[in-house]
């Protein structure tokens, strides 16, 4: 098996795709569970204003999200564009 | 420098015994401390009691050692006693078996730390309960130790097992089968100790509910072991299937990225799972009227959280099952591997953080049982954004695998 530089530099991207996809996706899922976790106790304290707890939840969530996004463009990026 | 295979099987042999013990020392101590902790605690809330409690600590403390020895007799064996046949096949099976018993020891150490301390929180609150709490405390930490138990019966068979007659594909398939197995039983030993943490806890609150806490308990943790038996079965099926048909690259590459996906997507399930046995066990003590809506909200919320588990195994069988044509440049390989490292680490935040959303969801349900709806509906709408960066992983997986 031939290792030319054109191989090691697609090994590399494709190492950092998943690599920059996998760590990625650790922080937001326990951010966004977290928040998730706190609007249903918010929800069990107070179930009259479940519809605004709702959506305050999804904002939150949204927004700890995008930092899966990045890595998803990045891991896009590598794979596709690079 | 020229090393011969005689050498490289010793490196191996004393490399695995470091990780086994030097990673196997880790929980259990954690775990110990936990209990030695709440021993404190309870003895200075009801000094009365304070032998009865030195007591349950100690056998707690002893359970949780367990793991901490299994880690210790694999270090033993890997430096004294292993032979047999020499090829670079055995030395992989040498660093596996470290592998898988030194971090498979982690969670059931820790685990098993939490029902040991409950269970004297609960003697200095409820010292004529004694006898119940510790059966639970017991049978609670015994379910923690079963992932160290797994850890330690692919350790031997990787040690015991003669696989030097097989292809080469075997050398990353014993060490994935290794990794396989330590990374995986890591959640599930820590998950299964918070409902049974809890039981003891809640045993001490509300002695009546005692038969139901325990068959939340055992519910609680046994789902949370899933996560483990998934390692299990994909590392015995890396251990026993014949790859010798295929090209060694990228096949190779390959079987060790379906060894890192199921056991790292392994590690979140397991941790999220027992967080919502964990609030089930504490709700039905303090509720004992909610116990039907938590008991379902409670499974529904572990299968949910089993859901990143289940995408790593759904890897690692394509990566093990699928056929390969021989790869002329190491890009395919770093591919395939990479495929499996995405899909594993990306599974664990998901996997905790359903957990918590399940575990936060059910001790409400608990307490407000006629808000079952509105708190499921909430409930499973966080858990599916969670979820997302999970299915960006496995599709980022996918895309590996298949377009690269």
């Amino acid at each position: 098996m031939a290792i030319e530089g054109i191989h090691i530099i697609h090994a590399a991207s494709f190492l950092g795709a998943g690599l920059a996809m996998g760590l990625g996706a650790i922080g937001p899922g326990i951010g966004e569970g977290f928040v998730g976790g706190k609007a249903c106790e918010a929800i069990g304290k107070n179930p009259a204003e479940a519809g605004l707890l709702t959506r305050t939840m999804l904002v939150g969530q949204a927004v700890s999200e995008s930092t899966g996004i990045y890595s998803l463009v990045i891991a896009l990026l590598l794979l596709f564009v690079v | 420098m020229t090393i011969d295979i005689d050498s490289w099987v010793r490196v191996a042999a004393f490399a695995g015994a470091a990780f086994s013990m030097g990673l196997g020392a880790i929980g259990a101590a954690i775990g110990e401390g936990f209990a030695a902790g709440k021993a404190n605690e309870a003895t200075s809330r009801n000094p009365v009691y304070s032998g009865e409690i030195f007591k349950m600590m100690l056998v707690g403390q002893a359970v949780a050692e367990t793991a901490a020895i299994f880690a210790l007799v694999i270090a033993v064996l890997l430096l004294f006693a292993v032979g047999g046949t020499i090829s670079m096949i055995t030395a992989a099976g040498l660093l596996g078996a470290g592998l898988s018993m030194g971090f498979g020891a982690i969670g059931s150490g820790i685990g098993s730390g939490f029902p040991a301390g409950e269970a004297c929180s609960g003697l200095a609150l409820q010292p004529e309960m004694n006898r119940s709490i510790t059966t639970t405390m017991l049978i609670g930490s015994a379910v923690s130790q079963t992932p160290a138990i797994f850890a330690m019966v692919v350790a031997f068979m990787l040690m015991f097992i003669d696989f030097s007659a097989s292809s080469p594909h075997m050398i990353s398939a014993l060490l994935a089968a290794g990794m396989c197995m330590g990374f995986g039983a890591v959640g599930s030993g820590i998950g299964s100790g918070y409902p049974a943490g809890s039981a003891c806890a809640g045993m001490a609150r509300q002695p009546a509910m005692s038969s139901r806490l325990t068959t939340n308990m055992l519910i609680g943790a046994a789902v949370s072991q899933t996560p483990a038996i998934f390692a299990m079965v994909v590392a015995f099926i890396l251990m026993f299937t014949n790859f010798s048909g295929l090209p060694l690259h990228p096949t190779s590459a390959a079987i060790l990225g379906a060894g890192i996906a199921t056991g790292m997507a392994a590690i979140g399930s397991g941790v999220g799972s027992g967080l919502v046995g964990q609030t089930s066990c504490e709700g039905i003590a303090r509720q004992p009227l909610s116990v039907t809506p938590v008991t379902n909200i409670m499974l529904l919320a572990q299968a949910v959280s089993q859901t990143p588990a289940i995408y790593g195994l759904l890897i690692s069988f394509i990566l093990i099952f699928k056929k390969y044509a021989p790869a002329d440049n190491i890009s395919v390989s770093a591919a395939f591997f990479s495929a499996g490292l995405c899909m594993g680490l990306g599974a664990i935040g998901p996997g905790i953080g359903i957990g918590y959303t399940g575990s936060k969801a059910t001790r409400w349900v608990a307490r407000r049982p006629e808000s079952t709806g509105d708190l499921t509906r909430v409930m499973l709408v966080g858990q599916a954004v969670s979820e997302s960066t999970a299915i960006y992983s496995l599709v980022i997986s996918l895309v590996l695998i298949f377009l690269m």
